[in-house]
């Protein structure tokens, strides 16, 4: 039983069926990569998960409660965290308070209404996001606009704000994408790290089979909104149907 | 006070000061002069300054922090007028039972509306809330009549019950509202040499009601609260994936703006008690966001600027006339002298407006974060200009 079972998801849009008869089980603990091409519907998949979508059919359980009908803000309190494609960060915000963000969320839960006792009174939280912040060696920024950095520290601040959450499960939707070389092998060394290091279940969709052979310890290959194959990666690389489907267009 | 950060712990300390001392500060010139026009110290003025103040404080809670764009927020301040009348009406002069109703009312109108209103956001948003404030205006006027007095306002009568106070005083006037037996309209006159200064007890209970709100914003402000409102503005999407919803914390921002604007209300009625629907008008809404912008939105000084400037250009320069205008050029050459005043002419008296709108467009244009940002660039061109060097080193200052 895996940390997050997906059970017979279709989806379809208009006369397009995006997902059908998904199966999927990502283990606790380990580096599960879904790939696939162009239109595959990696991304349908994801916001089936956290709450964006609602699938037509089939089950979506994380922890063994269903996440189906639930508000993206609950399934993240349930303990999922997303990482967007383009990071999704606070750009008028500081550094400091895009971290200080998740840590509120993390304490106080969806809303409370804390508008007396300033963000200086509460050291706690002010503590939690400067260790993330120093553990994200980003400590240096937290005064700058977080628009104001590059694209790779944006992502090194989105994916702490994740963290900061200590969540169960993290989801990467291509985290590397539109990158320079050099920011993907950083991007690749942080996460890691991060699979190494904490407690955490990881689930990413990539294109770039670098970054994907690089981390993942279980890959899905998805092809025409269903499942092709579910195997370690070194079965993958070998395994002709994924060539057809994905590798052969350009191996 | 505790726990202020010295740059906030410094602005409440000029607000306080500004607003008490202002019976100086806006009377600078000689009660006999030719400039005394240009004063702006007497009761009735510097009550609405505050007033406004407050209005537009609470109005930035929600449109400089969330970015949600509320178009009908006077509405919350009629509903705020009308409950403080009701109340002098009703139960007695004393201005606080009446201040607390209006912010109760206003509260739980801010409520609805915001509830409904804040389904949508952007242009649709305000809309929204353009099409409530337009409702209860025109329900205000006509419909409603017993409760709000209609076309002619809601006034106080000499029949009216009173039951903690009195129906009508000893001489047979009606009472005027007061706290606990201060008058608001008391005022005594203070005359040094030429000039002549006037302290007004409203305008003192303002002055303090608008202190004690300046400082509840900076609370607001520095709060995880106020950081979350600035989240909301920055990016929903994230919220929503941090575990965060971001509904009511729109809605508390809406109902806190609302309060704001139920106390300016019944502020206003507590200095002079009576109430209209034409302050729920869109006009009055829109006045409040062009205070916002104008001063600064998202800034904690900036509304209260807007407010006062606005305030002043409305009561003093639509004072000017031509005879006036003649009087300042009487040492030009006749032909010169009259050209002069043509030209000036449509910019003055009822044309204040125009005067207000050239200079509303020239701040978004240029000074797009308002009189608070034209501070900030005078204040950095002035420490550029003291340290000697040329750097061009565009610190971006995160907003206040």
């Amino acid at each position: 039983m895996g940390i997050l079972e997906v059970k017979n998801v279709g989806k379809r849009f208009g006369g397009l069926q995006a997902l059908s008869d998904v199966n999927l089980s990502v283990k606790e603990n380990s580096v599960h990569a879904i790939i696939g091409p162009n239109g595959a519907g990696k991304s349908t998949l994801l916001n089936c998960l956290v709450g964006k979508l609602i699938p037509d059919t089939g089950s979506v359980m994380f922890d063994g409660q269903s996440v189906l009908g639930r508000a993206p803000y609950e399934i993240n309190q349930m303990g999922i965290s997303r990482v967007f494609q383009t990071p999704e960060i606070f750009g008028d915000l500081t550094v400091m308070e895009n971290m200080l963000i998740p840590c509120f969320a993390k304490r106080d839960g969806a809303f409370e209404l804390n508008a007396i006792r300033s963000i200086s009174e509460q050291k706690d939280v002010l503590e939690k996001a400067e260790q993330m912040l120093v553990e994200m060696n980003m400590a240096d920024k937290r005064h700058m606009h977080a628009a104001a950095m590059s694209r790779g520290d944006k992502r090194r601040l989105e994916i702490g704000m994740c963290l900061s959450q200590e969540p169960r499960l993290l989801l990467l939707d291509e985290p590397t994408a539109g990158m320079a070389r050099a920011d993907t092998n950083n991007t690749i060394d942080l996460l890691k790290q991060i699979s190494e290091e904490r407690d955490i279940t990881i689930a990413i969709i990539e294109h770039d089979m670098h970054v994907v052979f690089s981390l993942a310890n279980r890959i899905t290959v998805l092809a025409q909104g269903t499942p092709l194959v579910e195997d370690d990666p070194q079965n993958i690389r070998g395994n002709p149907k994924v060539r057809e489907a994905y590798l052969g267009e350009s191996a | 006070m505790r726990n202020l950060e010295k740059s906030d712990l410094t602005l409440l300390i000029a607000v306080a000061v500004l607003t008490l001392f202002a019976p100086f500060i806006l009377n600078p010139f000689p009660a006999d002069s030719a400039m005394a026009q240009f004063n702006a110290g007497y009761p009735d003025l510097m009550q609405r300054f505050v007033i406004f103040g407050i209005f537009a404080i609470g109005f930035n809670i929600l449109f400089g922090l969330t970015g949600y764009l509320s178009f009908g927020h006077a509405a919350f301040l009629g509903v705020g007028s009308y409950a403080a009348v009701w109340m002098f009406k009703l139960l007695s002069m004393n201005v606080i039972p009446a201040i607390i109703l209006s912010v109760i009312v206003a509260g739980l109108f801010s409520l609805l509306i915001g509830f409904v209103s804040l389904r949508r956001s952007g242009i649709y948003f305000s809309i929204l809330t353009l099409a409530f404030a337009q409702m209860m205006f025109a329900l205000a006027y006509s419909v409603l009549t017993p409760i709000t007095g209609g076309e002619t306002g809601l006034q106080l009568a000499l029949d009216d019950p009173r039951i903690l106070g009195q129906s009508q005083t000893a001489e047979g006037n009606i009472p005027v509202p007061g706290l606990f037996g201060l008058e608001m309209r008391d005022s005594f006159d203070l005359a040094i040499g030429s000039w002549v200064f006037t302290f007004n007890i409203g305008y003192y209970f303002c002055a303090l009601v608008l202190i004690a709100a300046f400082y509840l914003a900076i609370r607001i402000f520095r709060s995880p609260f106020g950081m979350m409102l600035r989240a909301v503005k920055s990016n929903q999407q994230r919220m929503n994936y941090t575990g965060l919803n971001t509904r009511p914390y729109t809605l508390a921002a809406f109902v806190i703006s609302g309060m704001y604007a139920g106390l300016a209300g019944g502020l206003m009625a507590s200095m002079d008690p009576l109430a209209g629907a034409e302050r729920m008008q869109w006009t009055a809404s829109g006045e409040v966001v062009l205070m916002t912008i104008l001063g600064g939105a998202g800034t904690l000084i900036g509304p209260v600027l807007g407010a006062g400037f606005i305030k002043y250009f409305e009561n003093i320069f639509s004072k000017i006339n031509a005879t006036i205008l003649h009087e300042w050029f009487a040492f030009l050459p006749d032909g010169l002298e009259d050209f002069i005043v043509a030209v000036l002419y449509p910019f003055i008296g009822k044309g204040w407006h125009l005067t207000l709108g050239i200079l509303f467009m020239m701040v978004v244009i240029f000074l797009p974060g308002g009189l608070v940002e034209g501070g900030q660039r005078i204040a950095a061109w002035a420490k550029r200009r003291k340290s000697g060097q040329g750097s061009t080193g565009n610190k971006t200052e995160p907003a206040e």
